[in-house]
């Protein structure tokens, strides 16, 4: 992984692309080096969808090795939903097949002249860039299933939908599965716009004939990625539940804990959460003969993911995650599994946020355009997006434009992002991460859920101000760092809980690079990662003001534990005051 | 006096048959407290990881009062 592959999508004529020494951003993985290229490279003040913008897409610093759980891209730009920087990160294949093919980094550069859609494919022949007019606003299936035809089906695929072509920004970049199936996402912030405003429908990866990364102590990687493994097998989170139940055993816990936004966080108790489930969605996937327990790439030991079959025994989609049942189930107050795996298939075709569109049909919802509950009306609305009618482009544009064309106060968004699935009252740990991360409301940023709810990593109490600025800080940090590695966040869980097992994820960076890292060098790689994002986003004209929660966070207590969201806008200031 | 409980994930199995909506009621005399109603159901104590009482944590020997929630599940964790 020591070279860069940038295209320009502008030149008069063709695109053209040219491959560069990783130079200055050597040793720089995922999240690292898609906002170092960003904060070196796009002006911040520049719009999102012009020629002065890029778009990054980076593996990680394991990606495309033998290491479990490195599979994660990241992708990176200036985010034309929030204004300010942002890395949003899949799962999927095409991090392993890049890391195979040499690849650090991808960059989309430039503004096309007009509106040819482009095909670019990567192999270890070198770079083919082709039109694509046959694909033009066809959804990700479709397109994926046209590039599996021409391509074959060992290519890895990364691509927009007709939500991407319209550059609406709460798009998403589509990351295809083992089975080349369209359903892990880079999904928010709006980088599908930033794909499309390049005139890039696709990507299309093709590892033939590449190999494995190989470290440079063979041996010290293979028992360290050894001893990584077994702590995840060993650990309840990683080993059992998430494998068993998928991310969507929250629903039952954030509902226990009265933290579950419910119609548009007027409350913290959904009566149907138990109908939506994750219990109740293993039971529905097992029994209609889905799979309960899945990766979403190869190499993942904890196959958090499933596959969801329709009534009929049918696939529809990936077994929907905690964020989407609850952003388009109890948000809404739509108590029904079908219609949310309904909804989530037609996210993840045209390409948009799950957490965006659902957090946007109950805002939506506060409007009057539909009831609360109406899951027909919802899936009519995400149906709107897909044509691209004006409705529809006002919904995908997310929860802030749609607050603000509707004349609705209650809209839960930071820097304009939808908050997800943890009200900020009842969870004020992920409060702060909501008000402070440089993404805007994201709760993968530094995820307090862990010691504010789950009891991992410490405990802090969720419903008092006291120690969720440190708690969220620390987590921001480290969240950062694993970001950069290309490892799935959820390794997390076991690490936080095990020196061991963190022990292991570090000795298996230093036995591949070469290094001699330690745990306080991973904390200062989080600290160096959040730095250049806070700075891009100063110089975007970001100040302390946008790192609030909306006020009625502060003034509408929250059933049933009738809170209000109280660490106070000095200590919030303080969060990044060791920067 | 009357506890509803909630048993989630992996530890449904230890509801009475026939319980719905993953809960049931535990009948307890004055001054129970949590480790009470797991001997109750035969939950053994270490496969209970998170116990909440109407929304916010408690322990095995918090005391519960008339119409109390409980909610236990084992280690958990998504995102």
């Amino acid at each position: 992984m020591d070279k860069i592959l940038r295209i320009n999508m502008g030149p008069d004529g063709e695109p053209t692309s040219k491959t560069e020494p990783v130079g200055d951003y050597a040793g720089l993985g995922g999240r690292g080096m898609t906002s170092a290229i960003v904060a070196k490279e796009v002006p911040p003040t520049c719009h999102p969808l012009g020629e002065d913008s890029k778009l990054v897409i980076a593996p990680g610093l394991l990606g495309g090795t033998t290491g479990a759980m490195s599979g994660r891209s990241s992708v990176g730009c200036k985010s034309p939903l929030t204004g300010g920087i942002k890395e949003a990160n899949s799962g999927g294949q095409p991090a392993q097949m890049l890391g195979r093919l040499g690849y650090a980094a991808l960059v989309l550069e430039g503004r096309p002249k007009d509106d040819t859609l482009y095909t670019i494919r990567i192999s270890a022949d070198g770079v083919e860039i082709k039109t694509a007019t046959a694909l033009k606003m066809k959804g990700n299936y479709d397109t994926v299933e046209n590039l599996k035809n021409e391509y074959g089906d060992k290519v890895s695929c990364i691509s927009i939908g007709q939500a991407g072509e319209m550059k609406l920004i709460a798009s998403t970049v589509a990351f295809t599965d083992m089975e080349q199936r369209p359903a892990r996402h880079a999904a928010r912030g709006g980088v599908g716009a930033v794909m499309g405003a390049k005139g890039v429908k696709a990507i299309v990866i093709d590892d033939t004939g590449a190999s494995m990364r190989s470290p440079k102590d063979p041996e010290k990687f293979k028992a360290a990625n050894r001893a990584f493994v077994d702590g995840l097998k060993k650990h309840p989170v990683t080993g059992q539940g998430l494998p068993a139940y998928g991310t969507n055993v929250l629903t039952n816990v954030v509902n226990e804990a009265g933290a579950y936004p419910t119609y548009n966080f007027k409350t913290g108790r959904f009566d149907g959460a138990s109908a939506i489930s994750g219990e109740t969605q293993a039971e529905t996937i097992t029994a209609r003969g889905g799979k309960a327990t899945h990766g979403c790439h190869r190499g993942c030991v904890i196959r958090c993911s499933g596959i969801w079959h329709d009534k009929d025994g049918h696939y529809l989609t990936k077994q929907p995650e905690y964020e989407t049942v609850w952003s388009h189930g109890g948000n809404c107050g739509i108590n029904d599994l079908d219609a949310i795996a309904m909804l989530d298939r037609l996210d993840d075709d045209y390409g948009v946020d799950t957490i965006e569109m659902g957090a946007t049909i109950g805002v939506a919802m506060e409007a009057g355009l539909l009831e609360f509950g109406d899951a027909e009306g919802a899936i009519n609305l995400v149906k709107e997006v897909g044509k691209g009618t004006p409705l529809g482009r006002i919904l995908g544009s997310g929860a802030a434009v749609t607050g603000k064309a509707f004349g609705i106060e209650r809209v839960p968004v930071v820097k304009n992002q939808a908050m997800p699935a943890y009200d900020p009252r009842a969870v004020q740990g992920i409060g702060v991460t909501y008000a402070t991360s440089t993404m805007g409301a994201d709760h993968t940023a530094g995820y307090a859920v862990t010691a504010n709810l789950l009891g991992v990593g410490g405990n802090v109490d969720p419903l008092t101000p006291e120690g969720q600025v440190e708690l969220s800080r620390n987590l921001q940090y480290a969240t950062a760092a694993i970001d950069a590695t290309g490892m799935c966040l959820f390794v997390a869980f076991a690490v936080l809980d095990q020196p061991e097992t963190f022990q292991a994820m570090i000795d298996m960076i230093n036995s591949f690079h070469g290094l001699e890292l330690t745990g306080d060098d991973v904390t200062a790689l989080g600290k160096k990662i959040t730095k250049m994002e806070r700075d891009f986003n100063t110089a975007a004209g970001f100040n302390k003001t946008d790192d609030r929660l909306p006020d009625y966070f502060r003034k509408e207590a929250l059933a049933p534990h009738n809170v209000t969201f109280m660490v106070s806008d000095d200590d919030l200031d303080t969060v990044f005051s060791d920067l | 006096m009357k506890i509803d409980v909630f048993l989630y994930a992996t530890l449904s199995k230890y509801l009475p048959e026939g319980s719905t909506n993953r809960s049931t009621v535990v009948n307890l005399p004055e001054g129970a407290c949590v480790r009470d109603i797991i001997e109750e159901l035969g939950v053994p104590e270490k496969s209970v990881k998170l116990i909440f009482i109407n929304g916010s944590h408690a322990r095995m020997e918090t005391s519960l009062f008339e119409n109390d929630r409980v909610g236990l599940f084992p280690p958990v964790g998504g995102g």
